[in-house]
């Protein structure tokens, strides 16, 4: 019996390690080859909004699951890295992929003294200051810059959809090779530490400040990156749209129902919630937020881990029904 | 400078102030009590608004005596949430307690805002009584009448509010909890029943809030996260948990902004808000009349 189970593991674990990998290469190489076969607008758009909710729900991510940061201010990094991209690129004429990178590091840079101040603050003090200092970004640009941004004319000319979908793509597996990664690097203990017990860590000699900066830095950078790639793919909308909560709010539903401080969770909540957003606008306008604020209620009070944690506790579950 | 327009923005700004008083009285009372950081707060003075233009519309009702019927009627829907949903995090430490009532409330606002939406849509609203508009002046000062009887009903509420912490057996049961739940169920309080009695008692002055929102400003399903962060500006400002405190601090902040139109223009009216109250948090995070 008990040789039988080792052997059964063994063989499982095997299977596990080649299967990770094969799961991962077919996604990704059928992601990369949808505009092959389809050219069809409406996918290509829907699969841009997934990709660039994964990468906001995976920024978000870095600070909240892993430095245990509840930041409500997520939008103003998104906003900025909107704001700089679009600026550059069409009325200053910077190549677009310079400008899209400045977009992430000029949210980081703003991101770090936003840090320096709102860090100040603990726990539940952090999350409802940076949502007001967020709040008051939003309302100072909607005064400064209340005309509709529209990308000039020989741009719309030459618009097409794909290099949209490729780039959005691109942001998103670049954001989880960097989750995926975070957690096998040394700072990252700093930052877990951090997570657990503030007071411990420093008692323990970590800095909490630095190692939750860091955190913030990659957290801003990669939101950044995803409102430069908005900015690159809308044709106009109002600057003060991109510093709007919904932003932050979509994120932290997205990471939490998927499954906060992992990986797939953000992929999982990202996919799952513009998919069953569009699947709910067909036939009603703004359903899909009761569906989602109920489902975020049912997971913070019995499913902490989101739908990452069900699907492990139903696998748990069907193996031993099959004993 | 002419110093009656100065004036009469003061008197305004103390208006506004009474309501943002009011509209924080409810969410001090919660956190203080049971460390619930409801951010739903906004999304129930919503609702108070909605039952009470409801109630005007359909039954011609004046929006000041419908308080009687708001009131109740929210304090019932408080008792629901609490036994539905805030009761699971009262066994939490206090840490988390903070963060999954803010969770979970953040999750309620969406869904009171949409369902909101679905019943009512979009569309703002506003409760226009006969004498809407009408008024008296004391020199050259504008009184009308809406936003005087909004700020009388605003303190009478927040001062019957006091006398019952303070005088009542149920009100001191409150107040004990508040400070020590452990040693008062020690001496024979029903903790949980005392916070769905605080908790429903937070949601009724949302009610009582919306209501007289409803009378002197807009209504629609949207307005629930910026009252939300009005409230949250005004109970830090006064100190968390602080009652009496958290309604002066809310004529503070209306004065302030009244004040600060001067300097900044209207357009950066919430903005100083906002940020006193990150800056307050900062510099006294106990708050103006905190204590610690």
């Amino acid at each position: 019996m008990l040789a039988s189970g080792l052997a059964e593991r063994v063989a499982y674990q095997r299977w596990t390690r080649l299967a990770k990998p094969a799961v991962i290469s077919f996604f990704v190489i059928a992601a990369l080859l949808v505009p092959q076969f389809t050219d069809r607008r409406d996918t290509l758009n829907l699969l841009f909004l997934v990709y660039l909710y994964i990468a906001m729900a995976q920024s978000w991510n870095i600070l909240a699951g892993y430095a245990g940061q509840i930041n409500l201010g997520h939008a103003a990094f998104f906003g900025v890295g909107a704001w700089t991209t679009r600026g550059l690129w069409t009325d200053e004429d910077v190549p677009f992929f310079l400008a899209f990178l400045m977009g992430g590091l000029v949210a980081m840079v703003f991101a770090i003294f936003f840090g320096l101040v709102t860090f100040r603050l603990r726990g539940v003090y952090f999350a409802i200051g940076t949502l007001a200092l967020a709040e008051a970004l939003r309302i100072t640009v909607a005064n400064l810059l209340p005309n509709i941004e529209s990308l000039p004319g020989p741009t719309i000319a030459r618009y097409e959809l794909e290099p949209r979908y490729y780039l959005a793509l691109g942001l998103t597996l670049f954001a989880a090779a960097t989750v995926w990664i975070l957690p096998r690097t040394r700072v990252s203990l700093g930052i877990l530490a951090v997570r657990e017990d503030e007071v411990a860590a420093e008692a323990s000699g970590v800095n909490p400040l630095i190692h939750k900066l860091i955190a913030l830095a990659l957290s801003s950078f990669f939101a950044g990156l995803a409102g430069a790639t908005f900015a690159f793919y809308h044709v106009s909308y109002y600057p003060a749209f991109t510093f709007s909560a919904v932003w932050t709010f979509d994120a932290v539903l997205a990471t939490f129902i998927g499954g906060i401080g992992t990986v797939v969770g953000p992929i999982v909540g990202g996919s799952f919630f513009i998919i069953v957003r569009e699947r709910l606008a067909v036939s009603l306008v703004e359903v899909h937020q009761i569906f989602f604020g109920v489902l975020f209620i049912v997971v913070v009070l019995m499913l902490p881990g989101g739908l990452v944690e069900a699907w492990f506790r139903l696998r748990r579950l069907v193996v031993r029904l099959l004993r | 400078m002419n110093l009656e327009p100065v004036a009469q923005n003061l008197v305004f700004g103390l208006f506004v102030g009474g309501l943002y008083g009011i509209a924080a009285v409810g969410l001090s009372l919660v956190f203080g009590v049971q460390k619930v950081l409801n951010v739903a707060h906004g999304s129930l003075i919503m609702l108070g608004g909605y039952a009470s233009f409801w109630i005007f519309t359909w039954y011609g009702i004046d929006p000041f005596l419908a308080i009687a019927i708001t009131g109740p009627l929210l304090f019932a829907f408080g008792l629901v949430l609490y036994f539905g949903l805030f009761r699971f995090v009262t066994r939490l430490r206090e840490e988390e307690r903070i963060k999954n009532s803010l969770l979970i409330s953040f999750g309620l606002t969406l869904v009171l805002e949409n369902v909101a939406i679905q019943l009512w849509t979009a569309d703002e609203r506003a409760i226009t009584t006969s004498y809407a508009g009408e008024g008296t002046t004391i020199g050259d000062i504008a009184f009308p009448y809406t936003r005087v009887a909004g700020l009388i009903v605003a303190a009478i509420c927040v001062f019957a509010l006091h006398a019952f912490l303070t005088r009542t057996f149920a009100g001191k049961a409150i107040r004990a909890t508040s400070e020590d739940w452990e040693a008062a169920s020690l001496m024979g309080i029903n903790v949980q029943r005392t916070y769905a009695v605080a908790f429903a008692i937070g949601t009724a002055l949302a009610g009582i809030a919306g209501a007289l929102v409803g009378v002197s400003y807009l209504i629609a399903p949207s307005i629930g996260l910026a009252w939300t962060l009005k409230a949250l500006v005004v109970v830090v400002l006064a100190g968390m948990g602080s009652i009496m405190g958290a309604f002066f601090a809310g004529v503070l902040l209306g004065l302030a902004e009244a004040l600060s139109i001067y300097v900044f223009g209207t357009s950066y009216r919430e903005v100083v808000g906002l940020v006193l109250f990150v800056l307050v948090l900062l510099v006294r995070p106990q708050g103006l009349f905190g204590r610690r």
